[in-house]
């Protein structure tokens, strides 16, 4: 994830994939936009709680994200992503709540020391689930692991048995199921349907301030950019060309020699991970977590983020997350009893309108005039390039 | 045990003698200062709030949209009537009430937001809302934070108590209590079998009655069994109803599973003319989906229904179904949602000013006489002293009260013995 694109593309350029440079130019000025909209345009326009809000639409854009290798470069859908986002922000959940009930924010308590949940549920030690979760890098490792292993055992039982596609699916969305009714059901354990709230301090530093938001808010904005570099780079490799093959030709990539179930495994823990680490952030900013993440219908909402935005596109998918949370958001405000209907509406256009999302419309109206402008402007860069702009 | 009760009671009584004569010069100046111009703003709203010269902010935070907006809807009307009821009378000190309405559309964390938005960005000098338990929890961390007000309607489990929450609703001991003394004393009862839905609510109620019925009334519990929300298929455990014959089924089934398990009850045969029920779950509302004819005969414990007979509630109910429509139901926590707007604007003339701070503290003990519940106050606590009813579903949909406890029953949201 640390890899930077400076650091890769002399090493591109120096193996002799001139025609495949690590980022296009247009690219460069997605990224370039979308950085300064993140890092800069939102923090000076919006006050303190709007951009809270942002910061928590962003975190569902690690989701997208990560829908956009697994689903958009390897075709594998998974209508289970709340899953991982949920076990993400649960491990931090469960790190802030242990230091937010500490002996003596809970004495009123039978017994002070454990968080609220339990003791209303008659549990007077700590369970051993949560013993791990007392110390912040150990966290920290968890929050990235643990939805990592969980993905990979899927992944390795469902795609060794050749499980995919729409089967696939369907699992996915049994499991968010499954965990949903395990996490309400445990409510002794795991907080039930309230989920985990009332989270404070983040090792001693009150995560409720208006300057602790912002600062998070920033946080998340890098490690999103870290994380479209790294889906990048992978997209880039050949790695991510064999996921292209496996999503258009399955059987070709298998009898050419390729483990396949082990590139399918990869890209559904790369876009566990990435869910997870949006759902740390969740948890980090908006203060809770509860399983109203977990389950399908957030799951799908998740696809959605990606399939507005353009399954195909890592940029798209942020863009796509952002304007539906924004719409969702806006149309709420104005309209509290119809804006469901608006909501609708908006998906219905996008899926009739423009079948790949935000990011086909700018690929189909905008790109080509933004392209033959940079050329103009740029004529002797235009030439280096050989192919000018290789299709893909 | 019984010893507590006791003095809970007695002490119920004198504090009700203290404040009858506390009161009178208070409401004696209530109705001079409504229709007086008020006080300027800078004297009452010292933290920044949206009032103005001529209007005070109020939002309704309910959801609208979604699984509980079935539920909430009958909320944010009474809030709506009695705000209106309010500013038709001279608003309050002097400013007329504007409401920003948001939906919380039945998702925890969207009441999170919508909180925020209204105290952060709208400056709400109070906000009616919330309903369930997981949406106030949600919320909660938000009002104490930006230092606002609720008022939440819902019966609820209590385990809490915040400056910045008035609760209208009652909270579990008082509800619960009351009714099951009353059904050992009048139907005998020896056994009890307890089912609800899988939530914080249901298991801190059960735990309550446990409790009670175990340590209190020496009686048992036979069974004690949870689904989880929205779930439909109660045929497993009307067989165990069947096989283990409970002298009282004791219920806190929430939302939609009420109607199927009402009606798989009737056709499992299970007559509640013999069979006793009773729930702590299900109002006039609730029999709107779950059907009359299927529940007629089981009893609910509550502190308020439609068909009260007092003056207060037959004004309350026309001015409702005039507002609202003639086929509108008024359940228990519609009653509740209607109390907050007035509780609210009472202590702001007590406090003589909008100032969060202040009405936490002026809260305490602020009479609302004219409560179609009858009579209602608050407990320094912020829970309200209230009295409890139980009544019999009638086929119409409509219940006929049976029982009503003769005191006010204090509040008790940490109840000691029943943890």
């Amino acid at each position: 994830m640390e890899h930077t694109p400076m650091a890769h593309r002399p090493a591109a350029v120096a193996a002799g994939v001139h025609d495949n440079p690590f980022m296009k130019p247009m690219e460069w000025v997605s990224l370039a936009l979308l950085a300064a909209v993140i890092l800069v345009v939102l923090p000076i326009l919006l006050d303190a709680f709007r951009l809270n809000l942002v910061g928590k639409y962003l975190t569902y854009a690690f989701v997208a994200l990560g829908l956009v290798i697994c689903w958009g470069f390897g075709g594998i859908l998974s209508l289970g992503q709340g899953c991982f986002f949920g076990l993400g922000g649960y491990c931090m959940a469960m790190y802030l709540k242990l230091e937010a009930s500490s002996v003596e924010n809970t004495k009123i308590q039978s017994t002070p020391g454990i968080p609220d949940f339990m003791d209303w549920n008659q549990i007077t030690e700590l369970p051993w689930i949560w013993k791990p979760f007392q110390s912040l890098p150990l966290t920290l490792f968890l929050v990235v692991a643990l939805p990592a292993f969980f993905a990979f055992v899927i992944g390795t039982a469902m795609f060794r048995r050749r499980v995919g596609g729409t089967y696939f699916a369907i699992i996915t969305q049994a499991i968010a199921a499954i965990l949903t009714i395990l996490i309400v059901g445990q409510q002794g354990y795991t907080g039930g349907i309230n989920g985990i709230t009332d989270l404070r301090t983040l090792n001693g530093w009150d995560i409720r301030t208006d300057s602790a938001h912002n600062i998070l808010y920033f946080v998340n904005g890098g490690l999103l950019i870290g994380c479209i570099l790294f889906a990048q780079y992978v997209k880039k490799s050949k790695l991510g060309r064999i996921l292209v093959a496996m999503r258009d030709k399955e059987d070709r990539v298998r009898f050419s020699g390729y483990q396949v179930a082990s590139f399918k495994t990869f890209a559904f823990c790369m876009a566990a991970v990435f869910a997870a680490i949006g759902g740390a952030m969740f948890t980090l900013q908006v203060g809770f977590m509860s399983p109203s993440f977990v389950g399908i219908v957030p799951s799908i909402e998740m696809v959605i983020y990606a399939a507005v935005g353009g399954r195909l596109s890592l940029f798209g998918a942020v863009w796509g997350t952002l304007l539906v949370n924004w719409a969702k958001t806006s149309f709420s405000e104005s309209f509290p009893e119809l804006w469901l209907f608006g909501l609708g509406a908006l998906f219905i256009a996008v899926v009739l309108a423009f079948p790949n999302g935000l990011a086909g419309i700018y690929r189909t109206y905008v790109e080509p005039r933004l392209t033959r402008k940079v050329k103009a402007l740029a004529p002797a860069e235009a030439r280096a390039l050989p192919h000018g702009t290789p299709a893909e | 045990m019984a010893d507590e009760t006791n003095t809970g009671l007695q002490s119920a009584l004198r504090r009700r003698l203290l404040m009858g004569l506390a009161g009178a010069p208070a409401l004696a100046l209530l109705p001079r200062q409504a229709f007086a111009a008020g006080p300027p703003t800078a004297m009452v709203n010292t933290s920044g709030l949206a009032v103005t010269d001529t209007e005070v902010t109020v939002g309704i935070l309910h959801s609208a949209t979604g699984t509980m907006a079935i539920s909430e809807t009958g909320s944010i009307q009474a809030e709506k009537l009695a705000i209106e009821e309010i500013n038709a009378a001279g608003g309050v000190l002097g400013r007329k009430i504007k409401i920003i309405q948001e939906d919380g559309a039945s998702d925890w964390p969207t009441f999170a937001e919508k909180a925020k938005k209204l105290l952060v960005n709208d400056h709400c000098a109070a906000v009616m809302g919330c309903w369930t338990s997981a949406s106030r929890k949600a919320a909660l961390p938000v009002f104490e934070q930006y230092n606002g007000l609720l008022y939440y309607p819902t019966f609820y489990e209590g385990l809490e108590q915040s400056k910045n929450v008035i609760y209208t609703g009652q909270e579990a001991t008082q509800q619960i209590l009351a009714s099951l003394n009353w059904v050992a004393k009048e139907k005998g009862a020896k056994t009890f079998f307890f089912i609800g839905s899988d939530y914080i609510w249901p298991r801190t109620s059960n735990k309550i009655a446990r409790k009670h019925i175990e340590n209190v009334l020496k009686t048992k519990v036979v069974g004690e069994e949870y689904f989880p929300l929205g779930h439909t298929q109660f045929n497993s455990v009307i067989n165990k109803l069947k096989l283990t014959k409970p002298d009282v089924i004791f219920t806190d089934v929430v939302g939609g599973s009420n109607v199927a398990f009402y009606k798989q009850l009737k056709a499992a045969g299970i007559d509640l003319s013999k069979q006793t029920l009773l729930t702590i779950s299900v109002t006039e509302d609730e029999i709107d989906g779950i059907g009359g004819e299927n529940i007629a005969g089981a009893y609910s414990c509550m502190k308020y229904f439609q068909s009260l007979k007092n003056p207060n509630n037959e004004k309350f109910v026309a001015a409702f179904k005039k507002m609202w429509g003639e086929k509108t139901v008024i359940g228990d926590v519609t009653q509740a949602a209607y109390l907050g707007p007035y509780l609210w604007k009472m202590t702001c003339e007590k406090a003589n000013s909008f100032d969060v701070d202040k009405l936490a503290v002026a809260s305490a003990d602020i009479e609302f006489k004219e409560a179609p519940e009858g009579y209602v106050k608050i407990h320094p606590n912020h829970h309200l002293w209230s009295k409890t009813r139980v009544a019999r579903a009638l086929p119409s949909g409509q219940f006929e009260v049976v029982y009503e406890s003769p005191d006010l029953i204090e509040p008790n949201p940490f109840p000691k013995g029943y943890q």
